[in-house]
């Protein structure tokens, strides 16, 4: 290769290290038909999932459904309260963060659906919840409630008995055999087919 | 080299705004649509892949959420590629080439109305010496269409006269966006939007969705009377250095076409890939198309284009018209980038 010469002007020039190129855009995010019909029943203090053809119930709904890849046009309102799946205590407070820490963040799996909203837990001590608790959603006061998830400023214990024998939604997508079976991946002769119902535990059905 | 054939093809209406619809449900008709013209679902595909970008919806892998529309479960075989669908179909195409799979389903989908469109497109320049500048797509493409008028190779009536042709085409479309019948000196009438360019020398902005079904050998014969052979596909791509090409000329699409053998044979039909008027005779020079040769009976992307989603759109029409028993031989043409800047090119054929 030949060699590189800078030319004679540029010989006593500070090299260049680096650049930093700015950038933004603006978009304007519209939520679609089944978001938005779930935002604006928030903004009612109702919560309103989407039914498959199959049986499943997904809040907050995207109009799809995963298993079948169909349209989920039947409406069906779920309770406001459910489970703690899964939880993180949050320890570090970050960037853009209003919360005081240690808080909790968790995936609450509702009665009646089949999809687990995220939320956070209050009014409890961070290291008091645990998956299986029993929740409520506390909303904001009436003239503050707009068609946002933030409508529902947290969820807090009931005081009901845990759910010993929670589910975690998804996971064993139909089989109910959890999605690892004694450390084993599913495999076909164990995983339900949601459009022929063919195989799972038992097999063909 | 396996037979390998498009058996299926659906899009949806394109349109200025989809502001009703997320991506999943805009897509789902398209997905839907093509399987059901064959009677297969996702159990019957060997091999799923998708084209679209996140820059259009703003939003980090927005396509893992558009993978509801297919039914990914059991698990599917499944791939993305951040290009136009054409390239989806491609990596589609080497998959059915290796043997493993005999069906395929391609789709690509944009939402192209959620940012201004021109500069969320800056974002694929050079992003050190280029990009900071915010260079809008209509302004390159008017550098391009400037170049070719300079160069001598084009007229402004030119360009006004294939805007005519394409828009009056897309009269027939029914998943057109633009359609209109109107003599082309009428058109030059107008005062330029970024000169040399007029509005009618540039594209729609479109939300839409297109799918695809692939089949190899048999599996495409027993399900379609006439499937639309892919012949050759190759592609190629030049500099994102505008000013190291030659922009009066597409040297990529040149190539492409004479590893596809675009000119093994005549050519009954193309559809190109060609957003700006000027760039439609760039390509026909450079795909070395006949004057007879019907270009465009969509309407082209004059009449919708859909980002990720126009070029595979091309190989679909293409394909309808062979599977119709209209065409025999067809080109399809998609490009991606400022200027022409990646191309590729698609040769189709019917049998008997």
């Amino acid at each position: 290769m030949a060699e590189v010469t800078l030319p004679p002007s540029l010989r006593d020039v500070e090299p260049v290290r680096s650049v930093r190129t700015p950038a933004r855009l603006d978009y304007q995010f519209t939520a679609g038909d089944a978001t938005s019909r779930f935002l604006r029943n928030v903004a009612r203090k109702r919560i309103v999932g989407q039914r498959a053809p199959g049986g499943r119930v997904y809040v907050p709904p995207r109009g799809a459904d995963p298993e079948l890849g169909q349209p989920t046009p039947e409406e069906v309102e779920v309770a406001q309260v459910g489970t703690v799946t899964s939880f993180c205590v949050v320890n570090l407070q970050f960037y853009g963060s209003v919360m005081e820490i240690p808080y909790v963040s968790a995936l609450i799996l509702l009665d009646g659906a089949d999809l687990s909203i995220m939320h956070l837990i209050q009014e409890v001590p961070a290291d008091e919840v645990r998956i299986g608790m029993r929740v409520e959603a506390v909303w904001r006061a009436d003239a503050e409630v707009e068609p946002t998830l933030e409508s529902i400023t947290w969820f807090r214990p009931t005081g009901e008995p845990d759910d010993a024998d929670v589910r975690i939604p998804g996971e064993d997508h139909g089989t109910g055999l959890g999605s690892w079976v004694g450390g084993v991946a599913p495999t076909a002769a164990l995983v339900r087919n949601p459009r022929t119902g063919q195989g799972g535990p038992g097999g063909a059905t | 080299m396996r037979d390998v054939a498009v058996i299926s093809v659906a899009q949806t209406r394109h349109r200025r705004r989809v502001r009703e619809l997320n991506e999943v449900e805009m897509l789902m008709p398209a997905v839907h649509g093509a399987l059901d013209q064959v009677g297969m679902t996702i159990d019957d595909i060997g091999f799923t892949c998708s084209g679209s970008t996140d820059y259009l919806a703003g939003v980090g892998f927005s396509f893992v959420s558009t993978l509801d529309a297919v039914g990914p479960w059991p698990p599917i075989q499944e791939s993305h590629v951040e290009m136009d669908g054409a390239w989806a179909l491609y990596e589609a195409w080497v998959k059915l080439q290796l043997g493993e799979v005999d069906t395929a389903l391609v789709y690509s989908y944009a939402k192209s109305s959620p940012g201004d469109l021109p500069m969320v497109l800056t974002r694929q320049l050079d992003p050190v010496t280029v990009a900071p500048l915010w260079a809008d797509s209509i302004s390159l493409a008017a550098l391009q269409a400037q170049a070719l008028i300079d160069a001598g190779k084009a007229t402004e009536a030119q360009m006004a006269e294939v805007a005519a042709r394409s828009r009056a085409a897309a009269l027939g479309n029914p998943h057109a966006q633009l359609a209109w019948d109107r003599p082309a000196a009428e058109l030059l009438e107008a005062e330029p939007l970024v000169g040399p360019l007029r509005r009618h020398d540039c594209p729609p902005i479109s939300d839409g969705a297109a799918a695809v079904v692939l089949a190899a050998g048999d599996a495409a014969r027993e399900r379609v009377e006439r499937p639309a052979w892919i012949r050759g596909i190759d592609h190629r791509i030049e500099s994102i250095h505008l000013g190291l090409r030659d922009l009066t000329v597409s040297e990529s699409t040149r190539l492409a076409a004479q590893r596809a053998g675009v000119a093994d044979g005549p050519v009954d039909v193309a559809e190109l890939h060609a957003p700006f008027t000027h760039q439609e005779l760039i390509l026909r020079h450079a795909l070395g198309l006949a004057d007879d040769v019907a270009v465009n009976p969509s309407g082209g992307a004059l009449a919708a284009n859909p980002m990720m989603t126009a070029g595979l759109i091309r190989i679909g029409e293409v394909a309808t018209r062979i599977a119709a028993g209209e065409a025999d031989r067809g080109v399809a043409h998609a490009t991606s980038g400022p200027c022409l800047q990646q191309n590729l090119v698609c040769v189709l054929e019917g049998e008997g």
